[in-house]
């Protein structure tokens, strides 16, 4: 009891501490999303999906990030367009681990950087001549790509191109679906808007388009496993579960996901839907639109797996609901013996998480799990249910920052010491300067899968490399002790 | 179950387990995939000379260049200036990709700011956002200097800088006598390096202009290092050169500290750096030494108008570039070249003696960045290896005219083709079409290994996928030692590889 209250105590003082710090226009609007966690509150108590203030270091990104970077980049047999100057391409080419299988540069076309290249003549006169003109050239070099689809960069939407007009056209002579996408990086205040953006692209360009007059052998058991990205193949290490239990995945998306399995989310009983924050505006509208249900499901560590098949399955009959009792008890000496070698080494670590849209919750269940707890969580770009979701993961007490700065980060973090900091790459190699252990959550630091009970395994044992490592012990020189 | 707590299977072994290799072939079914046959017909295909020809018709799509867009330079070249912030106007998603960019090579910590503006920003100009943003920088990171560069949003709708700053100084963002150095640095002229030498001349006009130049103080020359990513050693390598040379020289933008700080505890968001007092200094050197030449054009001119001499070399990398780089310090100060230098170039000169018997005659296609590209080939010229495609993508026309003069001034460059404006896509079909025995370049050259076979030495920038190769130099004779060893390491290890089966399997090589 006392011991929350210090924490309390302890982080509303780290908060004003802080906020000192800042401008007073700027304090004022950061006051706003710090907060501490209060038992029974419907929220967490802070704004959020708010613009960054400038020049504070923010740690997100852009709107491109969120529909390139995030939706429908991972899509593979398609050809995502980075339309515009280089950069965006260049900087976001093949790092977000989104896995798939396929030939790259024949098939698919995942692990590559596609671009309009704008030179100045281009900002002038526009892009339009040249995205037509790209176009033809994608299907003379790219002959098995299924679809083209522009994504817009910051210049698209400031110069007036047309990229809707050329999609049209292209895609009725090439005879194949071209989707264009306004996600111009200063669109919104996050990548965000830009998950939005795309899931918007998805329901006018493919949907819209796609025949669900064709036939299609349907099953009682089919389902869209969806808004996963595969990052070191988390979809797979879901999917194995989901057809364990006996259901059929006639889609994944969008990681390792094709076109075709896209189109199949209208043709599923149910939707399950990984990253809520990120396609949950295209799930509402299939639910809509098709009537079919979506379920957020959460694969991270026994307890919110169990909980989540057990969810999954009780959309579906006793068979399934059977299945999923028997995977349960299946997995359940691998995940007693993962917890019985790595319990003992994590127990009573604390874990300052900051991810973005869906992880700062999700993986809380599997800290616990291993016996750790999480003092501090934030959101780069959730908006209020996602703030509204994170109380049922968080405790009493708990610091939370929304679109934290890397200065507040680095405060909190000197002063509450945590045994692990789980946040992004940009954030990694600061606190392990200050000797913070860290792990990166967007891209698992390069391991992974950390979904379901495999990757329950790799994720222990990645949590406890990061904190056990003689590396820690070493920081400081010994005559300096 | 394929999955254990004794033995952690991750991404890389436990796919090929079974259970997943089933899961993906029942993903097939519902695909939509050409079927493997027509997937290995057209994977053939794109490695013929037919194809070949399709590629080079491209004139709209670029596809996996080597280029990266002008504020990466920016960034990098304000890093490494003491106390410095750099601070990028324009949209968000930029800073942390040019953040990310730098974690990635570096591993290690990369500070910038942006000043976020969103769609009223678009409509109303950034003015607002220059305005709060550097008050808001000024307050959090309290730096000596912030050094301001654009996006291409901020350059396409007009945002001046010079006036933003001015304003932002008459409402009390910062202090009227703050220095903020910046540079216009849109991303659709150029590439990274373009920005780089931007943000240089901004720095050296903020620094220069209106100030009288007297060469009677020390130090006696300046060097610039360029967009480099082995800035960390390299850096290092050049002061310790000065150092036996006896010449007191200034870095001009040395983010060799801020790239390579300890874990002891703290983390060091300023550290090292080219201070204020050296480059008011620097004004009056003798002349300033450009490493990468093609790429600092805009700032050599400025130092020659400035009244000092510029020399512009190219990424010296081997015996004959150090020479040179040597002798220009030499004659810019009068020192000589000492022998400790010269014992150094002995003992590189006897490396390449001991290893040419492997070198000579091995062809090499390279990948880069003009300069980086102009040293390397020079070094391979030296060590009697053929380049045989040299893909630039972001050449100069100076940077075509020197490396065709380069290759036709050696035998060893007969067979060489400079290819500037290509991408590697175009660099993919070369070495289907033309094979060559090894590639040189960026970590991005590991899919045209994949694809080709061709085995990738890794020299350039980015090398995200090997750790810590930018703590050691490519530069003087050191450098040079260490790139002949980064070469002839993957010449055994191909040669291991390939003889592993038969009596040519030799321990001594």
């Amino acid at each position: 009891m006392s011991a929350v209250l210090d924490d309390k105590t302890r982080n509303k003082a780290l908060i004003n501490e802080v906020l000192e710090v800042y401008p007073e226009k700027a304090a004022k609007k950061r006051a706003k999303h710090l907060n501490v966690y209060e038992e029974g509150k419907p929220d967490c108590g802070v704004k959020s999906n708010i613009k960054s203030l400038p020049g504070v270091m923010t740690i997100r990104g852009c709107a491109y990030a969120g529909s390139k970077g995030v939706v429908w980049g991972p899509i593979k047999d398609m050809v995502h367009v980075s339309h515009g100057p280089v950069g965006c391409g260049q900087y976001s080419w093949s790092t977000r681990r989104n896995y798939y299988n396929g030939t790259t540069g024949v098939d698919a076309f995942g692990a590559m950087q596609i671009t309009s290249d704008f030179q100045e003549k281009d900002i002038v006169f526009g892009g339009d001549k040249k995205l037509d003109k790209l176009v033809d050239e994608i299907t003379q070099v790219f002959p098995l790509a299924k679809g083209i689809s522009v994504q817009s960069e910051c210049p698209i939407g400031l110069i007036g191109d047309d990229i809707e007009a050329v999609s049209k056209k292209k895609s009725k002579e090439i005879d194949l679906p071209m989707v264009p996408v306004r996600c111009e990086g200063f669109r919104g205040v996050s990548q965000s808007l830009g998950h939005h953006i795309a899931n918007d692209a998805i329901r006018d360009w493919v949907f819209d388009k796609a025949d669900y007059n064709a036939p299609f052998e349907s099953t009682p058991y089919d389902v869209v496993l969806m808004a996963d990205y595969n990052i070191g193949g988390d979809a797979w290490s879901s999917r194995i579960l989901l057809e364990e239990m006996g259901l059929r995945v006639i889609g994944q998306g969008t990681g390792d996901a094709t076109l075709k399995e896209i189109e199949m989310m209208p043709r599923a009983k149910l939707l399950l839907l990984h990253c809520y924050r990120s396609m949950n505006y295209i799930a509402r509208h299939v639910e809509e639109k098709y009537g079919v249900p979506w379920f957020e499901y959460n694969l991270f560590g026994p307890t919110k797996i169990a909980e989540s098949l057990r969810g999954i399955a009780a959309f579906f009959d006793d068979t399934i609901k059977e299945k999923a009792e028997q995977v349960i008890a299946k997995y359940t000496a691998l995940s007693q013996a993962v917890i019985d070698k790595y319990k003992p080494r994590l127990a009573g670590k604390k874990v300052m998480l900051y991810v973005g849209g869906l992880r700062p919750r999700h993986v809380v269940g599997a800290y616990e799990d291993l016996g750790m707890e999480v003092c501090g969580t934030g959101y780069e770009f959730g908006h209020g249910d996602d703030y509204q979701r994170t109380t049922h993961y968080v405790k009493d007490g708990t610091l939370i920052y929304d679109d934290v700065t890397s200065f507040e980060l680095e405060k909190f973090a000197e002063k509450i010491r945590p045994d692990l900091m789980a946040s992004g790459v940009k954030e990694k190699y600061i606190f392990q300067k200050m000797g913070i252990p860290f792990r990166q959550m967007h891209s698992w630091d390069y391991s992974g899968p950390y979904h379901g009970y495999d990757g329950f395994a790799i994720f222990a044992r990645d949590m406890d490399m990061a904190i056990n490592s003689p590396v820690w012990g070493m920081t400081k020189a010994p005559w300096k002790k | 179950m394929p999955q254990s707590a004794e033995k952690v299977l991750d991404h890389a072994g436990l796919f090929k387990e079974p259970e997943y290799q089933e899961i993906f072939e029942r993903k097939k079914g519902f695909e939509g995939g050409c079927g493997a046959a027509k997937v290995q017909e057209i994977a053939d295909w794109t490695k013929t000379m037919e194809y070949r020809e399709i590629n080079f018709k491209r004139e709209a799509l670029v596809i996996n260049p080597a280029k990266a867009c002008q504020p990466l330079g920016a960034v990098l070249c304000a890093s490494g200036f003491e106390g410095t912030l750099p601070y990028v106007h324009g949209s968000q998603g930029c800073v942390a990709y040019f953040r990310s960019h730098f974690n990635r090579h570096f591993k290690e910590p990369c500070s910038a700011v942006s000043d976020s503006m969103t769609e009223d920003a678009a409509v109303f100009g950034g003015l607002n956002n220059m305005v709060d943003g550097l008050a808001n920088s000024y307050a959090l990171y309290k730096p000596k200097m912030i050094a301001v560069s654009t996006t291409c949003m901020a350059e396409v709708i007009g945002d001046d800088l010079d006036a933003f700053i001015k304003t932002a100084k008459q409402k009390g963002s910062i202090p009227e006598d703050f220095r903020v150095p910046f540079a216009h640095t849109p991303s659709f002229v150029g590439s990274h390096v373009t920005g780089y030498d931007n943000m240089l001349k901004g720095f050296l006009t903020s620094f220069w202009d209106g100030k009288t130049r007297s060469e009677t103080t020390a130090p006696a020359i300046n060097i610039n290092g360029g967009f480099d990513g082995y800035c960390v050693a390299n850096n290092r390598e050049l002061k310790r050169m000065m150092k036996e040379m006896s010449v007191e020289a200034t870095i001009i933008s040395d983010p060799s500290e801020v790239f390579d700080t300890p874990t002891d505890g703290e983390f060091r968001m300023y550290a090292g750096g080219t201070t204020a007092e050296q480059m008011e200094a620097a004004l009056n050197a003798k002349g300033t030494v450009f490493m990468q030449g093609i790429s600092a054009a805009k700032s050599a001119e400025y130092v020659e108008k400035a009244g000092q001499k510029a020399v512009s070399l190219h990424c010296p990398v081997g015996v004959t570039g150090t020479d040179a780089f040597l002798m220009a310090v030499s004659e810019l100060t009068g020192k000589p070249i000492p022998a400790s230098l010269e014992l150094e170039r002995g003992r590189l000169v006897d490396a390449i003696a001991d290893s040419q018997a492997h070198l000579h005659g091995k062809r090499f296609a390279l990948f880069g960045d003009p300069d980086m590209l102009l040293g390397l080939t020079a070094f391979l010229l030296e060590l009697g290896a053929e380049p045989v495609h040299i893909v630039c993508t972001n050449a100069t026309k100076e940077w075509t005219a020197k490396i065709n003069a380069l290759l036709a001034a050696s035998p060893f460059g007969k067979d060489a083709k400079a290819w500037p404006g290509k991408d590697l896509w175009h660099l993919r079909s070369l070495l289907a079409t033309e094979p060559v025995d090894f590639l040189i370049g960026s970590s991005h050259g590991k899919y045209l290994e994949r694809d080709i076979g061709t085995p990738l030495i890794r020299i350039g920038f980015p090398i995200f996928d090997r750790h810590h190769h930018h703590r050691f130099p490519i530069w003087g004779y050191q450098g040079g030692l260490n790139v002949l060893v980064k070469i002839l390491d993957k010449i055994f290890d191909t040669l291991d590889a390939k003889t592993s089966d038969s009596a040519s399997f030799d321990l001594v090589r």
